[in-house]
């Protein structure tokens, strides 16, 4: 069995522990950013998750100015953009992107002043490249259940909430005459994106983080309408970009330059991003047929 | 404040400024912050490319940006316009992080790429971002009247002959020509609140287009040398006070709105405060 795939997995894969973490890290994240991702890409809101992955470098630098470890930090301060971003008015389809922006702007800013005075303190502006690349392979084990039960709570969040928060995406005003607390769901959301991101920024990085929230949310909503079978394909395409993502980094330690992996971001991203073009297909070469026929 | 090299950094973070504030007051009219920011973010690895190569930081900038502008405006035009800006957005950073692992440039090159070094600008860096500038506002003053429109209009200027997704295509060239000038001087991150805070403020404050793209001008101006004049008296980092002006400004701008409201609530119902903004394409979702 591992003799034919040995041209796959190099050896030595599957006995590594760090493989073994960031495999189990990985499917954790991308199952529960599969679910929360399709609301997210429904309420076109994928700025503000790309943003709380930012606000992140805030959190993280803010965190260790003041010594304190940087999950508190990134959820403070994911909490606290959250909170800005819904009083600056997110929750309005015109001002969306506007009030993400701003809120990004102010926050990004403030981590440029506290990586200053880390640096001067501390001399290091290695809290910038770790949250925007960190890696997945340097996690310890440690992580695992923390993530795990951070993940659990949000998957909870979301699942308590998800038939009023559909509603209230997909037809606010339906969902206002029915009595359901519109403005209070989409808060919610917010939070446990905010919570969610912050510790998808933290253990993979805020690129992968993004990634694994709005690729295959975007590319499971194009295959189908029903939001629960939607939930289901994004989280088995995210797991799969990871892993496939993952044996692939862990290979391009034998590819040239020799030595130095190539970073499992670049494999996953670019998967992803594949998954999403192909999804296109289907109505691409519906649309094909359409025009023909009509031309 | 005014000798020897701060000189050079005084002309250039004007150029910057006046590029944001004509850029910004689009990018705020359109709702495309997404966009203000996801090109410049995305460019940053251009400039981890043109390092591994041997090329010009510029030259790698030029050249990502303008493809991630096509990528978000090809794209876009079929799918959901915010998720294909962070699918296009990632799969750069995605590359970035490849070419920073394979070359061997390490963080502080990038920490500079990404907060600027308004304060280390040569001379010789003065004129490619001059020329860069005029030519972006060049085109901006060229395209005005139907980015005008179809900004604020979409359905009419379609029926003037005036194809949207087309003047998308324009807008997003534009934004990608103005984060290559501005990247290597401001940084990504903050070319971004530079764009976001003083138009939107701007808009606060006047209904009217010219108006505010002129006022959006004069903030980015005035963000941009208090916060040299002030990072030069407490060595704190520029972007700090680009990125709080900015806030303050936005603020300052609701509240004035707000006020302005209220004095007057039947000449100036919600709507009306609002008569430059593209109308609602998902009005379901308002």
């Amino acid at each position: 069995m591992s003799h034919f795939l040995s041209p796959l997995f190099e050896t030595g894969f599957f006995q590594s522990e760090a493989v073994r973490t960031a495999l189990i890290i990985g499917t954790v994240v991308a199952i529960v950013a599969g679910a929360l991702g399709v609301f997210t890409v429904m309420r076109g809101q994928s700025f503000a998750a790309e943003a709380f992955g930012d606000i992140g470098t805030t959190g993280g630098s803010g965190a260790f100015l003041v010594g304190a470890g940087p999950l508190p930090g990134f959820l403070v301060f994911g909490v606290l953009a959250a909170g800005a971003m819904e009083l600056v008015g997110i929750q309005r389809a015109r001002g969306r992107d506007l009030a993400t922006g701003i809120v990004l702007g102010a926050a990004l800013g403030l981590a440029a002043l506290f990586l200053y005075l880390g640096s001067t303190i501390h001399n290091t502006t290695g809290a910038v490249v770790t949250i925007l690349f960190g890696s997945i392979f340097t996690i310890s084990n440690s992580m695992i259940p923390l993530v795990a039960v951070l993940a659990a709570v949000v998957a909870l969040i979301l699942l308590v909430i998800h038939r009023p928060l559909l509603l209230s995406t997909v037809s606010p005003e339906i969902a206002t005459a029915r009595g359901v607390p519109v403005r209070l769901l989409g808060a919610t959301y917010l939070l446990a994106l905010a919570a969610a991101v912050a510790l998808c920024a933290l253990t993979i990085g805020s690129i992968l983080s993004t990634a694994l929230l709005v690729g295959p949310a975007a590319a499971a909503l194009r295959a189908t309408r029903r939001a629960g079978r939607a939930v289901l394909l994004a989280g088995l395409l995210g797991v799969a970009a990871m892993w496939l993502g993952i044996v692939l980094a862990y290979d391009s330690y034998y590819w040239p330059p020799k030595g130095n992996g190539w970073p499992v971001s670049f494999f996953v991203v670019t998967i992803v991003f594949v998954i999403y073009l192909l999804s296109g297909v289907p109505a691409w070469r519906e649309r094909r047929r359409a025009g023909r026929t009509i031309g | 404040m005014f000798s020897g090299f701060m000189v050079n950094a005084w002309i250039v973070a004007s150029i910057v400024a006046v590029v944001a504030g004509v850029v910004g007051f689009f990018v705020v009219l359109r709702g495309s912050a997404f966009v203000a920011h996801a090109i410049p973010n995305g460019a940053f690895a251009g400039a981890a490319g043109a390092v591994l190569v041997g090329v010009d930081t510029i030259v790698g900038l030029g050249v990502f940006s303008l493809l991630g502008a096509l990528a978000i405006g090809l794209l876009g035009r079929r799918g959901r316009h915010d998720a294909v800006t962070a699918l296009a957005l990632v799969t750069m950073l995605g590359l970035g992080a490849l070419f920073l692992s394979l070359s061997s440039e390490y963080e502080p090159a990038v920490y500079s790429l990404l907060f600027g070094e308004v304060l280390g600008i040569s001379p010789t860096e003065l004129a490619p971002t001059a020329a860069l500038a005029v030519v972006c506002v060049l085109v901006v003053a060229v395209i005005y009247r139907p980015l005008m429109l179809s900004s604020v209009l979409g359905e009419v200027g379609e029926a003037r002959g005036i194809d949207r997704w087309r003047m998308e295509l324009a807008f997003l060239a534009v934004v990608a020509l103005a984060t290559t000038m501005t990247v290597p001087v401001v940084g990504t991150l903050l070319i971004f609140s530079l764009m976001i805070g003083s138009p939107a403020a701007a808009r606060s404050f006047t209904d009217r287009p010219e108006r505010a793209l002129l006022l959006s001008v004069a903030l980015a101006l005035a963000t941009v040398w208090s916060a040299i004049a002030l990072s030069y008296t407490t060595n704190y980092p520029i972007g700090f006070f680009v990125g709080s002006a900015s806030a303050v400004l936005y603020a300052i701008g609701r509240l004035w709105a707000a006020v302005m409201r209220r004095r007057s609530p039947q000449s100036r119902s919600t709507e009306a405060s609002h008569p430059t903004h593209p109308p609602e394409r998902h009005t379901i979702l308002t």
